[in-house]
């Protein structure tokens, strides 16, 4: 399945563009996720939470949607 | 002419929304590039009651975007400052001041007497210890974040909905995600995530329309676009055992609250104790234009942004004993001697001015 990942902050940074698009079989995130360490290590040691459709939604959540977001907290004030 | 006749006129808002408005309490956490925009509308709007929390003080490098400060504002504590403007803009309110540090010592007695909180913190210590002790006193917060061009939005904890807890569970390791001073930021930016947080405050207190809570609000400067991500609530007693743990230690909050948002623990000294080690060498890791210096110390002076590269400035034979504005930068700056593997060095608690008061203290005194 064709999934549409979007990049926040810090990790838009790292990836250089705000989204892009994946071609992804499996079934978790989680997995989806290591493929995405493939291509970026750097977001391995990176905090972020995941959003399926912009839903906050654990890692171990099965995907159900194309649209994937990766968020890191800011600190900034 | 009514100075809130246009809000007045306003059918949704009334005089008795405006009545609500000046008995409304709200305490700004931070009066920085988010606390200013927040505190300028929420004094124009007529808040009865309003607290300002914010050890800082008013550097030039601020004024690029913390619009309440001018030239005349430079070296004096930013709440002080930001009061001195506010006053200007409304003297028919209340205005009260805290130059000090949030700690879980003052955080719950802070807390009490205000209605909502806002936090325009810059670190994430600070931003888990408003949060939990919003849960713990039960007050609505009213939260925004920025990084270079882009903010988050959100209330939490509203009507026992979602926290910041249900958002990011447990924080990052400080200096994991760079703060404006290390990195910069858009001034126009905290003018509009603040906005956005005053325009909250305003909606709870008048209950009007939508409140932003079980949402994140994410905004991008440069494509402005915007993304609302929906949070839901954590049960307190499910597996995100960090919510638990605030909540469980309720009565011994006060004492626990540091430990429970810090995992990350470099060591930290206080000034006083720092005075008491010999063979010290001082180290500065500020930026070159942050103030107050403190000179007598005769300190190392090397930016966080550029620590890494300059450890050959370190002397390993020396007790290290770090400082910049408020003991987080510094403590980033222990972990990366750590990593290294230089020992013997630690943070000092206090941030530069705390230090120079002590050291003129200590002047007075002999």
């Amino acid at each position: 399945m064709q999934l549409t990942i979007k990049y926040f902050g810090l990790i838009a940074e790292i990836t250089k563009r705000n989204e892009e698009q994946f071609e992804f079989s499996g079934t978790l995130i989680n997995e989806f996720l290591e493929t995405v360490y493939l291509k970026y290590p750097k977001l391995k040691e990176t905090h972020f939470q995941v959003a399926q459709n912009n839903e906050i939604v654990s890692k171990e959540t099965i995907i159900t949607q194309t649209e994937i977001a990766l968020l890191p907290p800011f600190a900034g004030g | 002419m009514n100075r809130y006749n246009r809000h007045i006129i306003l059918s949704e808002i009334g005089q008795k929304g405006q009545d609500k408005l000046t008995q409304a309490k709200v305490l700004v956490v931070g009066a920085g590039g988010l606390g200013c925009p927040v505190l300028q509308y929420l004094t124009a709007a007529g808040i009865g009651t309003i607290g300002i929390v914010d050890f800082d003080v008013v550097e030039k490098s601020n004024l690029q975007r913390q619009v309440l400060f001018g030239t005349s504002s430079l070296g004096k504590n930013k709440a002080i400052a930001a009061k001195q403007r506010l006053l200007d803009l409304n003297d028919t309110i209340s205005i009260h001041t805290y130059p000090e540090k949030l700690t879980h010592k003052n955080v719950l007695e802070l807390f009490k007497d205000y209605d909502i909180i806002v936090d325009g913190t810059d670190n994430f210590a600070t931003r888990y210890l408003i949060n939990d002790a919003s849960i713990i006193t039960n007050k609505p917060l009213v939260y925004g974040a920025i990084y270079k061009f882009e903010g988050q939005v959100a209330v939490f904890n509203y009507q026992n909905g979602a926290s910041y807890r249900c958002l990011f569970p447990t924080p990052s390791k400080e200096g994991a995600i760079p703060n404006c001073s290390e990195i910069g930021v858009l001034g126009v930016l905290p003018g509009i995530i603040g906005s956005m947080q005053a325009n909250e405050v305003l909606k709870i207190i008048l209950g009007l329309g939508n409140i932003l809570s079980g949402k994140l609000l994410c905004y991008n400067a440069l494509t402005t676009q915007t993304t609302t991500l929906i949070i839901h609530k954590v049960d307190p007693d499910s597996y995100r055992d960090e919510i638990k743990k605030v909540l469980s230690k309720k009565e011994s909050f006060q004492n626990s609250v540091e430990e429970l948002n810090c995992n990350f623990n470099p060591p930290e000294i206080s000034i006083e104790d720092a005075f008491k080690k010999s063979n010290i060498q001082f180290i500065d890791v500020r930026e070159k234009d942050e103030f107050p210096k403190v000179d007598s110390l005769n300190p190392t002076y090397i930016p966080l942004s550029e620590f890494e590269n300059n450890l050959d400035k370190i002397d390993s034979k020396k007790e290290k004993i770090i400082f910049c504005q408020s003991g987080i930068r510094s403590k980033k700056a222990v972990s990366v001697l750590q990593k290294h593997h230089i020992n013997n060095s630690y943070s000092i608690k206090e941030g530069a001015s705390e230090i120079l008061e002590y050291i003129n203290q200590l002047h007075k005194q002999q």
